[in-house]
C-alpha cells in the first residue's frame, strides 16, 4: 500500500514491525503471534488428528496421502539421523516441522491484509480506542490503521518470542537428553574435561563448552527469526512501491515459499542433530 | 522485538502441542502406516508365490505332456509293430490253409481217379464177360453173332 497522508514510510514500516501488544514491559504479551500460532498449532493436531483417526491401511484417500508423505518425511529423516530409541523424537520433530511450516506460511499473506481487517474490527467495535494520528476525513484504510489492532502481524514466526519458546524447548530436551544418556557426572564431565582433558584447564573448557552448548538454541532460533523478519521486511518495502508492488510481490513470493520450507526443515533437522548428539554416549 | 511473556506462552502452547502429537497423532499414523507396509509386504510375498506356483505347475504340465507324448508314440509303435505281426501271422496261416486245401483236394481227386478208374475196370470186366457170353450164345447162331458185337460197339 502506498503511504500518504500523515503516514510516512517510517512510521508504516515501524507499524507493520511492531507486535499487537497488551501488558507493559517484560508482561506484555504479542497477542498476534500468540493467538495466530495457538490457532495454527491446533489446526495442525485437529487436521493430523482427525485423519489417523479415520486412517485405515488400504488404498489411502488424497488428504491421507498428504498427511502420510509429511509423517514418512519426518520419519525417514529421524530414523535416519537420530541412533538412540525415543517415543519423543520424532512426534517432536513433525510437531516443529508442520508448525514452522504453517506459521511461516502466514506470512504469503499480503502484509496489509490482515492489519486492515483487524482495524475496521477495531473501528466497528472499539472505535473509542484509535490513536487519533489521522483525523476522521481520512481515508477508510488509513482510519484503520490508525486502529491499535491494526498492529497484527501475520506471521509468528517474525516474532522473536516465538522462535526463541521453540528453541529453548529443543534446548531443554538437550540437556535432558544429556542427562539421561550420559548421567549427569557424564554430562558435567562433558562440560568441563572437554576438549582439554586436564584439571587446570577446567574453566576454560567450561567457557568453551557452555559456549557451545548456548549456541545451539541460539543459532537456531535467531536463524528462523532472522530469515523470516528479513523476508517480511522485503514484503514491507515492497508494499511500499504502490502500484509496482504487485509483479514485484508475487516473485518474491514464490521464493518465499522455498525460505519457508526450508527453514521449517533446517529446524526440525537441527533440533533432531542436536538431540542426537546429546543422546550419543562417547 | 523485545522478549516478554509471549515467549513462556509460545514455550507453554509448543510442549502442549508436542504432547498431542504424541499422543493423537503419531501412533495411530504410525501404526497405519506400517499396517500398510506389512499389507503390502504381505502382497507382494504371496504374489511371488503364487507365480513361482505357476512356473510350478508349468513345468509339471511340460513335463507331463512329454511323458503323454512319448507313451502315445510307444503306443503307437506297439500297435504298429503288433499290425504287422498280425498280417504276417494271417498271411501264414493263409498259405498254409492255402496248400493244406490244395493238398487235400489233389488227395480226393486221387481217390475220385482210383475210384473211377476201379469202377471202369469192373464195368470193363463185366463188359468183356457180356462179350464172352454173347459170343458163347453166337456159336449157336452165327448171324445173330454179328448183331451181338454190334450191340457190344454200340454199348460201349
Amino acid at each position: 500500500m502506498a503511504t500518504n497522508g500523515t503516514l510516512t514510510s517510517t512510521d508504516y514500516i515501524k507499524h507493520h514491525l511492531d507486535p499487537l501488544q497488551v501488558g507493559e514491559g517484560f508482561w506484555a504479551i504479542n497477542i498476534d503471534s500468540l493467538g495466530i500460532s495457538v490457532v495454527l498449532g491446533f489446526f495442525f493436531i485437529w487436521l493430523f488428528a482427525r485423519v489417523a483417526k479415520k486412517a485405515n491401511a488400504g488404498v489411502p484417500g488424497k488428504l491421507q496421502c498428504f498427511v502420510e508423505m509429511i509423517f514418512d518425511f519426518v520419519h525417514t529423516t529421524v530414523k535416519d539421523s537420530f541412533r538412540a530409541k525415543s517415543k519423543l523424537i520424532a512426534p517432536l520433530a513433525l510437531t516443529i516441522f508442520v508448525w514452522v511450516v504453517l506459521m511461516n506460511t502466514m506470512k504469503l499473506i499480503p502484509v496489509d491484509f490482515l492489519p486492515v481487517i483487524a482495524g475496521t474490527l477495531g473501528l466497528l467495535f472499539a472505535g473509542d480506542k484509535v490513536k487519533g494520528y489521522v483525523g476522521s476525513d481520512a481515508t477508510w484504510v488509513e482510519r484503520a490503521m490508525d486502529h491499535p489492532w491494526s498492529y497484527i502481524k501475520a506471521a509468528p514466526t517474525t516474532d522473536l518470542n516465538t522462535t526463541v519458546a521453540l528453541a529453548l524447548g529443543v534446548f531443554i530436551l538437550i540437556i535432558y537428553y544429556s542427562v539421561k544418556h550420559k548421567g549427569l557426572g557424564g554430562f558435567i564431565k562433558e562440560l568441563t574435561l572437554n576438549p582439554f582433558n586436564h584439571w587446570l584447564l577446567i574453566p576454560f573448557n567450561l567457557v568453551l563448552e557452555v559456549v557451545a552448548l548456548v549456541a545451539k538454541p541460539l543459532s537456531l532460533s535467531l536463524r528462523l527469526f532472522g530469515n523470516m523478519y528479513a523476508g517480511e521486511l522485503i514484503f514491507i518495502l515492497i508494499a511500499m512501491i504502490g502500484i509496482w508492488q504487485l509483479p514485484l510481490h508475487f516473485p518474491w513470493a514464490v521464493f518465499h515459499i522455498l525460505v519457508i520450507l526450508l527453514q521449517a526443515f533446517i529446524f526440525m533437522m537441527l533440533s533432531i542433530v542436536y538431540l542426537s548428539m546429546a543422546s550419543e554416549k562417547h | 522485538m523485545d522478549i516478554n511473556l509471549t515467549l513462556i506462552g509460545q514455550a507453554i502452547a509448543f510442549v502442549v502441542f508436542v504432547l498431542f502429537c504424541m499422543k493423537f497423532v503419531w501412533p495411530p499414523l504410525n501404526k497405519v502406516i506400517e499396517d500398510r507396509q506389512k499389507t503390502i509386504a504381505d502382497g507382494l510375498a504371496a504374489s511371488e508365490r503364487a507365480e513361482k506356483d505357476l512356473e510350478n505347475a508349468r513345468a509339471t504340465a511340460e513335463e507331463e505332456l512329454k511323458a503323454a507324448k512319448q507313451q502315445a508314440a510307444e503306443i503307437i509303435d506297439q500297435a504298429k509293430k503288433r499290425a504287422a505281426k498280425l498280417l504276417d501271422d494271417e498271411t501264414s496261416r493263409g498259405h498254409a490253409e492255402r496248400e493244406k486245401i490244395i493238398a487235400s483236394g489233389y488227395t480226393e481227386v486221387e481217390a475220385e481217379r482210383v475210384r473211377v478208374r476201379e469202377e471202369l475196370r469192373q464195368k470193363v470186366a463185366a463188359l468183356a464177360i457180356a462179350g464172352a457170353e454173347k459170343i458163347i450164345e453166337r456159336e449157336l447162331d452165327a448171324e445173330k453173332q454179328s448183331d451181338i458185337v454190334e450191340k457190344l460197339v454200340a454199348e460201349l
